[in-house]
C-alpha cells in the first residue's frame, strides 16, 4: 500500500510518485496522510510540505497557500507556487 | 537598360526583402508553438486537479456560494475577450473579437447590459477606435501570458462579480470568456464560454468517470469553496491564455507561411516578366540596327 502523491503548480508538475507518508499544515494544523486515509479536502497555508517516498527518502517543498486533496490513496497537493 | 525593365527589377527587389521578413517570422512563430503548447501541456495536471476538486466541493456540499448559482435576476455580464498584442496573425484577433460581438449581441438580447475586459492590444484598438467603453484592459504578454497576468486579470474580474449590480456600474452577474482554442496547429477556434456562474461540469478535462468520494472539508465546505474557487478562475483564465498563445503563433505562422509563399510566387512571375521585357528590348535594338543598316545600304545605293 502506497499513496499515490502529485504536487502541482499552475505551470509545472513539481513532484509526482509513490509515497508512504505525507505531511502539510493546513488552515485547522499541521496534517498527516498515511495509505488508507479517509477523502479529505484541506486548505493549505503557507509552509512546509513533506513527501517521504516508497524509498524511504524525503522531499520538503515549501508551498505558498493551497489545497490538500485525498481520496482513495491518491493525494494531489495543488499550490500557486513552489519555493 | 530599358525603363521597364528597371521597374520590374525595383519590385522584384522590394518582393525578396519582404520575403525574406516573413519567412523568418514564420520560422520564429514555428518555433514559439511547440514551447506554446508544453507550457499548455504544463499545466494541465494543476487544471484538470483543480476541476476535480471544484466539482467534488460543489457537488458534495449544500453550500450556496455566490460564484456557483445564478444570479436570479442579472442586469451586467462580463466579456473577457483573449487576442494578439501584434498583428500579422491572419484572422486570429479578428475571429476572437468577432466571436465577442456575437456573444455581446446575444446578451444584450437577454436584457443585459455588457461591459468589457480586454486582453492584447488588438481588441483594445478595435474599441478604442469605436468608441466603446472598457471596463479593464491588459496589454503586452499576449504571446507568454505567466501565471500572475492571468491572476491580475482574474482578480479584477472577480471584484466586479463580487460588486453589487444593482447599484454600481462595474458589478457583474456573469463572466464570460472568449479564446482561441488549439485544436491543433492548422486548427484554432474562437470559443465563448461562461466562466461565473460556473458550469462545474467541464468537458475538457478528463474528470474520471469515477464516484467522487464523500470528502471531509478542512476547515468546512464552505471555506473550502472560498479558497478554491478564485484559483479556479485563475487557473481556467491562465489556462485559457495559454492555449489563445498557442494558437496566436499558429496563426501567425500559418499567415507568414502564405505571405512567403505569395512573395515567391510574385518573385516568379516578375522575373518572367522582366524577362520578356529584357528579351522585348534585345529584338527591339536588333531590328533597330538592322533597319539602320538597311537604310544606310539602300542610301549608300541611291547615291551611287
Amino acid at each position: 500500500m502506497a499513496l499515490n502523491v502529485a504536487l502541482v503548480s499552475p505551470t509545472q508538475q513539481v513532484w509526482s510518485g509513490e509515497a508512504t507518508f505525507v505531511s502539510a499544515r493546513t488552515t485547522e494544523g499541521d496534517l498527516g496522510v498515511l495509505p488508507g486515509h479517509a477523502p479529505l479536502f484541506g486548505v493549505l497555508v503557507d509552509g512546509a510540505v513533506s513527501i517521504k517516498g516508497t524509498d524511504g527518502s524525503t522531499q520538503e517543498f515549501q508551498v505558498r497557500g493551497g489545497f490538500l486533496s485525498v481520496s482513495n490513496d491518491r493525494v494531489s497537493i495543488l499550490t500557486e507556487s513552489v519555493g | 537598360m530599358g525603363a521597364q525593365l528597371r521597374i520590374y527589377r525595383r519590385r522584384m527587389r522590394s518582393v525578396k526583402a519582404t520575403k525574406k521578413i516573413t519567412k523568418a517570422m514564420e520560422l520564429i512563430s514555428a518555433s514559439r508553438i511547440v514551447k506554446a503548447q508544453q507550457r499548455v501541456t504544463a499545466s494541465t495536471p494543476y487544471a484538470n486537479e483543480l476541476t476535480r476538486a471544484v466539482s467534488a466541493v460543489a457537488s458534495f456540499s449544500s453550500t450556496n456560494h455566490p460564484l456557483t448559482t445564478a444570479h436570479e435576476n442579472p442586469r451586467r455580464a462580463a466579456i473577457l475577450i483573449i487576442s494578439a498584442d501584434r498583428g500579422m496573425a491572419g484572422a486570429y484577433s479578428t475571429n476572437a473579437i468577432n466571436e465577442g460581438e456575437k456573444l455581446a449581441a446575444l446578451l444584450r438580447e437577454r436584457g443585459l447590459q455588457v461591459s468589457n475586459f480586454l486582453v492584447g492590444r488588438k481588441a483594445v484598438n478595435y474599441y478604442k477606435f469605436r468608441n466603446r467603453e472598457m471596463a479593464g484592459t491588459w496589454t503586452g504578454f499576449s504571446d507568454n501570458p505567466t501565471y500572475e497576468n492571468a491572476k491580475e486579470v482574474a482578480t479584477a474580474l472577480l471584484s466586479a462579480f463580487l460588486a453589487d449590480s444593482t447599484d454600481s456600474k462595474t458589478g457583474v452577474d456573469e463572466i464570460h470568456i472568449i479564446f482561441t482554442q488549439f485544436r491543433s496547429m492548422l486548427t484554432q477556434e474562437a470559443t465563448a464560454k461562461r466562466m461565473i456562474p460556473l458550469e462545474v461540469v467541464e468537458s475538457s478535462a478528463p474528470v474520471s468517470s469515477a464516484l467522487l468520494p464523500m470528502y471531509e472539508f478542512e476547515p468546512n465546505a464552505a471555506e473550502v469553496l472560498n479558497a478554491l474557487l478564485p484559483r479556479y478562475i485563475e487557473a481556467r483564465i491562465f489556462n485559457a491564455m495559454l492555449q489563445s498563445a498557442a494558437s496566436e503563433h499558429a496563426a501567425r505562422r500559418r499567415a507568414m507561411k502564405s505571405a512567403t509563399d505569395n512573395a515567391e510566387d510574385l518573385i516568379k512571375s516578375l522575373t518572367r516578366l522582366a524577362n520578356a521585357a529584357r528579351q522585348a528590348e534585345i529584338t527591339q535594338e536588333i531590328s533597330e540596327i538592322v533597319g539602320g543598316a538597311d537604310a544606310l545600304a539602300s542610301a549608300s545605293a541611291g547615291s551611287e
